[in-house]
Order: C-alpha cells, then structure tokens, then sequence
C-alpha cells in the first residue's frame, strides 16, 4: 500500500504529504517512473499557473507512465493537479493538458464575485462517487482557484456555488480531482483523502 | 457561497505564544502548535501566527513553528511578522504557511508585494495594517506596532496594495484594539468601499455581537481575534453558532 506523489516542483506537495503523513497512509514523494509503477495509487499536487506546470511535468517525463498507470490504478488530481486532467485550459493561451478527462478548463467570470475564489464553499452532490461519501450534507471546503473545469456532468462528482455551477469534484475511471484543497480542508478534507486511500 | 472566515491569531516570540494587549504588557502562556490544534478543533477557518521577535534565532524557531503546525493542522496557516524579502516568503511558505502576511517592511518598500504576488501568487500575499483617526476626518497608517504614524493615508495605501497584487488585507484598527468595544466598522466600510479584495477584519472584538456587528454592517470576509480566544473567553465554535443564529453562512465542522 504506497501512494506515489509527483514531484514536479507544485507548490502544496509537502501539504499533501503532512496530511498522508498525519493519516499514517505510506507515501512517497517521487518524479521516476518505475516508482509510479509500483505504487497503488497516485496523487498529482498541483499550484499555479496551468502552462508552466504542464511543462513542468512535461520535463519530469512522466507523462506516458502517467496515461499508463492510471488504467490500472487510482489517480487524484488537487487543485491544479485537478485541471491537468482534462483536455485543456485557456490560461495564458492553450495548453493541452493530460486529457484524461474530457472538457476544457477556462477563467470563471462570476458576475459581481471576486476572483480568484479564495475560502471556503460547499460542496453540491452530483450523484454518487466514493472519494465524497461519509461527509455529511454539502459539507465546507477550501477552495484557491480563478480558472475551473468544464466538463459534461456525468464526469462531475459534486459543484460549489460561486456564481454558477463550478465543478469541485470531477472523475473518470479510475481518475479523481478534486478543485478544492482536501488537504486544507479540515476533517472533511482528511475524510476525502481517507476515501481516496480506500479506493 | 463562501463563508464568513473565524480567524484566531497567535503572537510568538521564540518560538512561544504571547498576547500584547494594546501592543504592550507582554505576558507569556502556551505552546502555539498546542494552541493552534485546539483552535483547529474548535473550527478555525485559518489560523495566523505573528512572529513578535525581531531576532534572526526567533525566526528560525517561528520557522519550526510553522513546519511543526503544519504536519497536525489542516486549515490554511498564514504567518507574519518580520518578512521583509521575498526570500522571508520564500522560506515561510517552504515551511508550511500557505499566506504569509507582510506589514511595515510593504510601507517601507511597496514592491515586496507585487515582487511576492507576482512569484508566489496573490493567493498567498496578505498586507497587514495598522491604522487609527487622524483627527480630520480620515484614516492614517502607522508602522512598527502602532507606534509610527507613517503620513500616509489609509484610501491610498489600500488602492496601491490591490494594485501590487495582494490577495487580501487584514485591517487592524489602532482606535478600536484592546477595547473591547467592537470592530471598527467606520474605518472597515472605508477600506471595503475602496478595494475588491478580501477584507479581514481586526481589533476590538468582545464579545458575540460584535462578530455578528462586523458582518452585518461591513463587507469583511473574516474576522480576527487574538487574546479573546487565547484567554477562553469566547471559543470559535461559540462565536460560528452565534453567527449561524443571525444567518451568516459559516463553516461547521
């Protein structure tokens, strides 16, 4: 039982690792591939900027293990991590992300809401997914975005409200994401990573 | 909807937690990573550290602080005093701070914040103020503590700090800390009317109406208290209950 944390340089990668930590859940900090290989289960961190952390990953050359891995195991994207999920994103132009998701990720332009999203917001269940069970109705967590997820809502495993329906969980297969800093989050966010270190 | 933020602030020195009231009469009580896992439990929203020491063997020890903090506590941690570099941001959010709050070095050099925003992310840059009446009708701000008035009024700095690319001010009113008596909701309306960034609200604070006061008569995004929750006179969790009752959307655990 070992989940595998990418090391690209993301910013929350230590605050992921605290929390695994704190869960007494085996965890490695890693950018080799063969370390993927052999985890159960993979966590890819992400703060930032979408184009400079693609390249980012890009360099560390995980992208194929990446593709590969996530056939046969568990993957959750955080917050950036989140959005390199999907197709791409128009953040500073287009980017093409990991497309392991369909949808794009484009700026939020909530009307009379600041952005980014700083704080902490609901969560709105879209049907049934395992990373959210065991938290109570639209329980608060803690959110630091400007750009989100556009996607069909088969794919969407709960919204937040901020302006509009802004996807906040998001999962395909065996890959999760979550908007959202579940290891910010308190309890509630401790109880996803819990529910991820289940799956 | 994003909820209204409970935020209880800890002043360290060396590493220990204290409570200046009124910037003075210093008395010393408390592990702060004790203290911040007790006010994790009671629902803090965010908990802020300010680092009082002036030394650099204070901020190594602030610095295991944080490190220590964030392997138990998993809400943001936002930590001040003392940062006057980029490279003070740079080891506070290396340590485990997610905001890291600058005061009298960003009136000093204004460029730390836009230097901070532009390589960390606004997200993690909070500009801290001390501001108090100048006596004509408007607001002036003061460095080291309260205790240099810097000339500099209060709507112009405000604008040049959303301008640089802070994430949020923390507005703490020299007029109203220690009283008591209240947030200063006039000083925080001028502020909240002046820039679109988050406001956190700071000084005053006695008693439960005075959380529900701010939030009801003002834009703040937060609220801040430090010796009212440090002394157990309040807890968050009373203070989110209170808030609840009024209908103001917080956070319950």
């Amino acid at each position: 039982m070992k989940t595998a944390i990418i090391d690209y340089g993301a910013g929350n990668l230590f605050s992921v690792k605290n929390a695994l930590d704190h869960l007494g859940a085996p965890c490695t900090v890693t950018k080799d591939a063969a370390e993927l290989e052999k985890a159960d289960r993979i966590i890819l961190p992400g703060v930032g900027a979408f184009p400079d952390a693609m390249k980012a990953l890009g360099e560390t050359g995980l992208i194929d293990t990446i593709k590969e891995q996530t056939k046969k195991k568990p993957m959750l994207g955080i917050c950036l991590g989140m959005q390199m999920l999907f197709d791409k994103s128009f953040e500073f132009g287009e980017t093409d992300g990991l497309g392991l998701i369909p949808g794009t990720v484009e700026l939020m332009t909530p009307p009379d809401l600041l952005i980014p999203q700083i704080g902490w917001n609901r969560l709105i269940y879209n049907g049934k997914c395992p990373l959210l069970e065991g938290l109570g109705d639209e329980p608060y967590v803690y959110f630091v975005h400007s750009y989100a997820a556009h996607c069909v809502p088969k794919n969407v495993a709960a919204y937040t409200d901020y302006g509009s329906n802004v996807p906040a969980c998001v999962f395909s297969g065996n890959v999760y994401g979550c908007q959202f800093h579940p290891e910010k989050s308190g309890e509630k966010g401790l109880q996803i990573l819990r529910n991820f270190l289940a799956l | 909807m994003l909820a209204k933020r409970i935020i209880p602030c800890l002043d360290v020195r060396n590493g220990k937690v204290v409570k200046g009231v009124n910037f003075e009469g210093i008395k010393d009580v408390g592990d702060p990573v004790e203290c911040a896992a007790e006010y994790n439990r009671q629902g803090a929203d965010e908990i802020v550290f300010y680092d009082i020491t002036a030394s650099h063997e204070g901020r190594g020890a602030m610095l295991n602080v944080v490190r220590e903090t964030a392997k138990r506590v998993f809400v943001p941690l936002c930590v001040g005093g003392g940062i006057g570099s980029v490279e003070d941001f740079r080891e506070t959010l290396r340590a485990g701070a997610d905001k890291v709050s600058v005061n009298s070095q960003a009136v000093k050099n204004p460029k730390l914040i836009s230097d901070a925003a532009e390589i960390f992310g606004s997200q993690c840059v909070v500009v801290g103020i001390d501001a108090k009446r100048d006596g004509k009708g408007s607001f002036t701000v003061y460095i080291n503590g309260g205790r240099i008035d810097m000339g500099l009024d209060l709507g112009d700095w405000v604008k040049e700090i959303e301008e640089r690319g802070a994430g949020e001010i923390c507005l703490n009113s020299i007029d109203t800390d220690g009283t008591k008596a209240g947030f200063d909701i006039e000083m925080l309306n001028f502020v909240c009317s002046r820039v679109k960034i988050p406001v956190i609200a700071s000084g005053g604070c006695g008693k439960l109406s005075d959380f529900s006061e701010v939030f009801e008569k003002t834009a703040s995004s937060a609220a801040l208290a430090a010796s009212l929750f440090h002394f157990r006179e309040l807890t968050v969790g009373e203070v989110k209950e209170h808030l609840k009752e009024k209908n103001i959307p917080v956070r319950s655990l």
